[in-house]
C-alpha cells in the first residue's frame, strides 16, 4: 500500500515550516536513511530522511512552499510492484482532514494577534472612558509585522550598536546562532568578543558575567532555557540581587538574565516549569515576562539599559507567534508598566506571558455571551503595575488571574492579596486564580493538556465571579 | 605545566648565614611588617568587640594569615581588583581600606563601607577595587574570573585576585571557572588560601589530592605552592603570577599554605586540632615575628623602630574600635534604600 510521507515535527514546539528542497524527484528509488528533503523551521533548517524503502510516487508539496504544517502529506512513497493509480487512494485518507486543520490553526493564530496589537480596536469597551495611560507608541506609527524571536534579536543587536559594553554569553549563542535562534546574526555583525559562547556550565557563566558587571561591563546572559537557571541560582539571588544593597548602594550587577521559560510541549517535568513566582519574590531583582513582539523588545531594550540584574522570562511557544511592531528609531517601554490588552466593563483578567493567550481567548469567548473582561497584561513582574490591576477591579469589581505556573505561591496569590487589602471593599466576589495544575509536567500528551492552565478554565472562572 | 614548588620547610630564623630579605630596602620590609600588625591588631580588636557584644552574627578573623594578603598586595599595582569570601577584614585594610571604616561596618553602624548593612562578611570599595567579601563559599571565584573578563574585554593589562580557601577549593564552579579563565585567557590569580581547615574539617579529611594547585593542570593552569607564613615568599610568587596574567598568558593559581590560629568563626570550639598545633604553629612560623626577626637581624630596624610602628598601629586599631562605637546606628529609612539603583553605580 501507498505511504503518505508527513512533514515532520522537528521540534518539540514545531508547529509548521518550509519544504525548502527536494533531493528526491517522483520516480526516485529511496531506501531508509536516505535525505529526501530539506525543511527550514523557524530555527533551523534540517535534513529529512527516509524511514520507509519505495519509490517516490509523487510529491504533493512543491519545493519553496512556506508555512507547511506538521503532518500534511508531502509526498507518496510507493511500495515495491505498486504504480501511480494506488496515489489516489493514499492522498484521500487524511489529506483533507490536514486541510481543515490548517485552516483553523490560521485562525487560531489571527485571533493571538488581533487583541493585543489593537488594542480594543473591535470592542464594545471601546466605548468607555479610557483610562489615562499613555500608549506604547505614538498614533499614527508604522508598524511591522514581527515575531517575537526577531523582536528580541533586534532589541540586543539595538542596545550592542547603542553601548559597547553590552555584550551576550551563553551555551550556543554565536557559532550555532541560539539555540532557539534568538541571537541569529549577532556574532557575524559584533564578533566572537561580544558575542561569547560558553561551555555548559550555568553556574560558573552566570558568576563570570555577574562579576563583568561590577567590573562596568552590562551582560546578556541567556540561559538555553531557565530550566538551566537553577544551577546559576545562587549567583542569580545571592550575588546579583544583592550585591547593591549589601555595599551600601556602592557597586551592584547591571545585567539581564534571559531565555526561554514556562512549559514547552512535550518535554516533560525537569523542561517545563513557570519560575515567574520564584523570581518575583527576590528584592534587588527585576522580572520581565513579556507576550507581545512589541513587549519583547521594548522591555528587552529598558532591561538591557537598566542598572539593576534584570530577569527577563521568554517563552519558546511564543517565539514564532507575529506581532506588529512600531517602526521606530528607538523603541522602548518601561519596565514596571501594565498594559490594557482588552477594555472591559464586567471583569479584571489579570495575565502576563503566554497566560495572556488564555486570557485573550477567554475575553473574546466570553464577549459572545455580552460578558465584557477588561484584560490587563502585567508585562512586568517585579516591580508590579499593581496600580493598574486596582483601578481595573475598581471598574469591574471582579478579579481573575491566569498564570502558567504553580498555584502555590503563585503571582495570581500576591495579586489577590494586594487586591483583598486594597480594593476589598471594590470587589464583588473573590479573586480566583487560574494556574497550572499542581504537579510536576507530565510527559504524556493528554495529561499534559490537562496540567496546563487552559482557556475554558479561565472562561468558568469569569463566569464564576461574575455570577454567570 | 605545572612549575614551581618553594619551599616550606622551616621559618626564616634571624640566626642564618645570610640573612633573608637582605636585599631588600628596609622601608619595604617595615611596610611589610606594618600592614600584618595592623591585621593582627585589628582582628584582636574585632575579637574582643564580639565578646563585648559589639560585633554580631559571624565574624571570621584573619590572624596567622596575615602574609598571604600583604605580600599578594606588594605585588599588585594600581587598578588591579581583588575579591574574597568571608575572611575579609584583611584583605581589606592590605589594600588601603579605612580601618575606621570596616570596623564601623562590623559594629553595623552608619560609618561602615556598607553603611551597616552589609556586615563583616560583605563589604565593598570601589575606590579601592575590592569587589567583596562574599558570604557564599566560592561564589567569588567566578565573580573574580568575570572582573578579569571586564579588563580584558576592556583591553586593560590590569589583574583580578581571586582569593578562596581550601574548603572552596572543592566547589563545583571553582573548577568551571578554572575551565573558561583558562580558555579565554583571563588575567586572574587564583589565591587557594590554604589554612588547612574548612570550618572543622582538614584538607586530609576532604580530599585525597591534597595538592589543590596541581588540580587547575587539568585545565592547563599553571601554578604553585607557596609558603604563606613568609610574606617575602608570597610576595615573589606574587610577582610571577601577575607577570603571567599580564603578559596575557591566561590565569595562574597560588596555593598558599597558611594557617588560621583562631576558630573558624568566634563561635568555633576548635575540637578538631589541638592545642599544641597551634601553639607549635605560631612560635614557629608566625608571619609577623619571622619579618620582625628579617628586620632585627639584618638591622634594617631597631627595636625601638618596631616598638614606634606597634604603637602607632595601636592608636589606628584603638581609633577605628572608638569610631565603631561612636557612629551612629544607620538611620531605619536605609532599610529601604539601595536595593534598586537608579543608574549603574559602576558607571555614575
Amino acid at each position: 500500500m501507498a505511504t503518505e510521507i508527513l512533514m515532520p515535527a522537528l521540534s518539540p514546539t514545531m508547529e509548521e515550516g518550509t519544504l525548502a528542497r527536494w533531493l528526491v524527484k517522483e520516480g526516485d528509488t529511496v531506501s531508509s536513511g536516505d535525505i529526501l528533503a530539506e525543511i527550514e523551521t523557524d530555527k533551523a533548517t534540517m535534513e529529512f530522511e527516509a524511514v520507509d524503502e519505495g519509490t517516490v510516487g509523487k510529491i504533493l508539496i512543491e519545493e519553496g512552499s512556506e508555512g507547511v504544517k506538521v503532518n500534511t502529506p508531502i509526498a507518496v512513497l510507493l511500495e515495491e510492484g505498486e504504480d501511480a493509480s494506488a496515489i489516489d487512494s493514499a492522498g484521500d485518507n487524511s489529506g483533507d482532514e490536514a486541510k481543515t486543520e490548517v485552516k483553523e490553526e490560521t485562525k487560531a493564530e489571527e485571533k493571538d494577534t488581533v487583541p493585543s496589537d489593537t488594542p480594543a480596536a473591535s470592542s464594545p469597551a471601546a466605548a468607555a472612558p479610557k483610562p489615562p495611560r499613555t500608549p506604547d507608541w505614538p498614533e499614527g506609527t508604522e508598524t511591522k509585522t514581527t515575531t517575537v524571536r526577531e523582536a528580541l534579536r533586534d532589541a540586543m543587536a539595538e542596545e550592542m550598536r547603542r553601548e559597547d559594553n553590552v555584550f551576550l554569553m551563553g551555551e550556543e549563542v554565536g557559532e550555532y546562532q541560539g539555540a532557539y535562534k534568538i541571537s541569529q546574526g549577532l556574532l557575524d555583525e559584533f564578533g566572537p568578543k561580544r558575542v561569547v559562547d560558553t561551555p555548559i556550565t550555568e553556574h560558573g557563566f552566570a558568576g563570570i558575567a555577574v562579576g563583568a558587571a561590577f567590573g562596568g561591563l552590562r551582560p546578556i546572559v541567556e540561559f538555553m532555557t531557565f530550566n538551566f537557571a537553577l544551577q546559576a541560582m545562587d549567583q542569580i539571588i545571592n550575588s546579583a540581587a544583592k550585591t547593591l544593597y549589601m555595599s551600601g548602594g556602592q557597586m551592584g550587577a547591571p545585567m539581564v538574565f534571559r531565555g526561554p521559560n514556562g512549559a514547552a510541549a512535550r518535554v516533560g517535568a525537569q523542561h517545563s516549569q513557570d519560575f515567574a513566582a520564584w523570581f518575583m519574590q527576590i528584592p534587588g531583582l527585576k522580572v520581565v515576562m513579556p507576550y507581545s513582539a512589541a513587549d519583547a523588545k521594548g522591555l528587552m531594550k529598558s532591561a538591557i539599559r537598566d542598572p539593576n540584574p534584570v530577569i527577563f522570562l521568554e517563552n519558546e511557544i511564543l517565539y514564532g507567534r507575529s506581532f506588529e511592531v512600531p517602526v521606530m528609531d528607538d523603541f522602548t517601554i518601561p519596565l514596571g508598566k501594565a498594559k490594557i490588552a482588552r477594555e472591559g466593563t464586567d471583569v479584571t483578567i489579570v495575565s502576563f506571558g503566554i497566560g495572556m493567550t488564555y486570557a485573550l481567548e477567554a475575553a473574546e469567548k466570553l464577549a459572545q455571551d455580552g460578558i465584557e473582561a477588561e484584560v490587563i497584561d502585567l508585562r512586568t513582574i517585579r516591580p508590579m503595575d499593581t496600580d493598574a490591576i486596582i483601578e481595573s477591579v475598581k471598574k469591574t469589581n471582579r478579579c481573575v488571574t491566569v498564570e502558567e505556573g504553580w498555584p502555590q505561591g503563585s503571582v495570581g496569590g500576591y495579586i489577590s492579596n494586594v487586591l483583598m487589602q486594597e480594593a476589598f471593599d471594590h470587589l464583588d466576589a473573590p479573586v480566583i486564580n487560574c494556574t497550572g495544575k499542581d504537579v510536576p509536567m507530565p510527559y504524556a500528551a493528554n495529561l499534559e493538556k490537562h496540567a496546563l492552565v487552559t482557556t475554558d478554565e479561565v472562561v468558568e472562572a469569569v463566569r464564576k465571579v461574575t455570577y454567570k | 605545566m605545572a612549575t614551581r614548588k618553594t619551599s616550606d620547610t622551616g621559618p626564616a630564623k634571624g640566626s642564618n648565614p645570610a640573612p633573608k630579605g637582605s636585599n631588600i630596602p628596609a622601608d619595604e620590609l617595615k611596610h611589610y611588617y606594618r600592614e600584618m600588625l595592623l591585621i593582627r591588631r585589628f582582628e584582636e580588636k574585632a575579637g574582643q568587640l564580639y565578646g563585648m557584644g559589639l560585633i554580631g552574627g559571624f565574624c571570621h578573623l584573619y590572624i596567622g594569615q596575615e602574609a598571604v594578603v600583604v605580600g599578594l598586595e606588594a605585588a599588585a599595582d594600581e587598578g588591579d581588583k581583588r575579591v574574597t569570601s568571608y575572611r575579609d577584614h584583611g584583605h581589606m585594610l592590605a589594600c588601603g581600606m579605612d580601618p575606621k571604616g570596616v570596623m564601623a561596618e562590623l559594629t553595623g553602624r552608619d560609618g561602615g563601607y556598607s553603611k551597616g548593612k552589609g556586615g563583616s562578611m560583605h563589604m565593598f570599595s570601589k575606590e579601592k577595587h575590592f569587589y567583596g567579601g562574599h558570604g557564599i563559599v566560592g561564589a567569588q571565584v567566578p565573580i573574580g574570573a568575570g572582573l578579569a573578563f571586564a579588563d580584558k574585554y576592556n583591553g586593560t593589562d590590569r589583574v583580578t585576585f581571586t582569593y578562596f580557601g581550601d574548603g572552596a577549593a572543592n566547589q563545583g564552579q571553582v573548577y568551571e571557572t578554572y575551565n573558561m579563565a583558562q580558555l579565554w585567557d583571563l588575567p586572574v590569580v587564583f589565591v587557594i588560601e590554604n589554612n588547612q581547615y574548612a570550618m572543622g574539617t582538614s584538607v586530609q579529611r576532604s580530599t585525597k589530592s591534597p595538592s589543590l594547585w596541581e588540580r587547575g593542570a587539568a585545565y592547563g593552569i599553571k601554578g604553585e605552592e607557596v609558603d604563606g607564613m613568609d610574606v617575602l615568599a608570597v610576595k615573589e610568587a606574587g610577582e610571577r603570577a601577575v607577570a603571567h596574567c599580564r603578559e596575557g598568558k591566561g590565569p595562574y593559581i597560588l596555593e598558599i599554605k597558611t594557617y588560621r590560629y583562631r576558630g573558624h568563626s568566634m563561635s568555633d570550639p576548635a575540637k578538631y586540632r589541638s592545642r599544641e598545633e597551634v601553639q607549635k604553629m605560631r612560635e614557629e612560623r608566625d608571619p609577623i615575628e619571622q619579618i620582625r626577626q628579617v628586620l632585627l637581624s639584618g638591622q634594617h630596624a631597631t627595636e625601638e623602630d618596631l616598638k614606634a610602628i606597634d604603637k602607632e598601629i595601636k592608636e589606628i586599631v584603638n581609633e577605628s574600635a572608638e569610631f565603631s562605637k561612636e557612629s551612629p546606628e544607620p538611620a531605619l529609612d536605609e532599610l529601604w534604600t539601595d536595593i534598586y539603583a537608579k543608574e549603574a553605580p559602576q558607571e555614575a
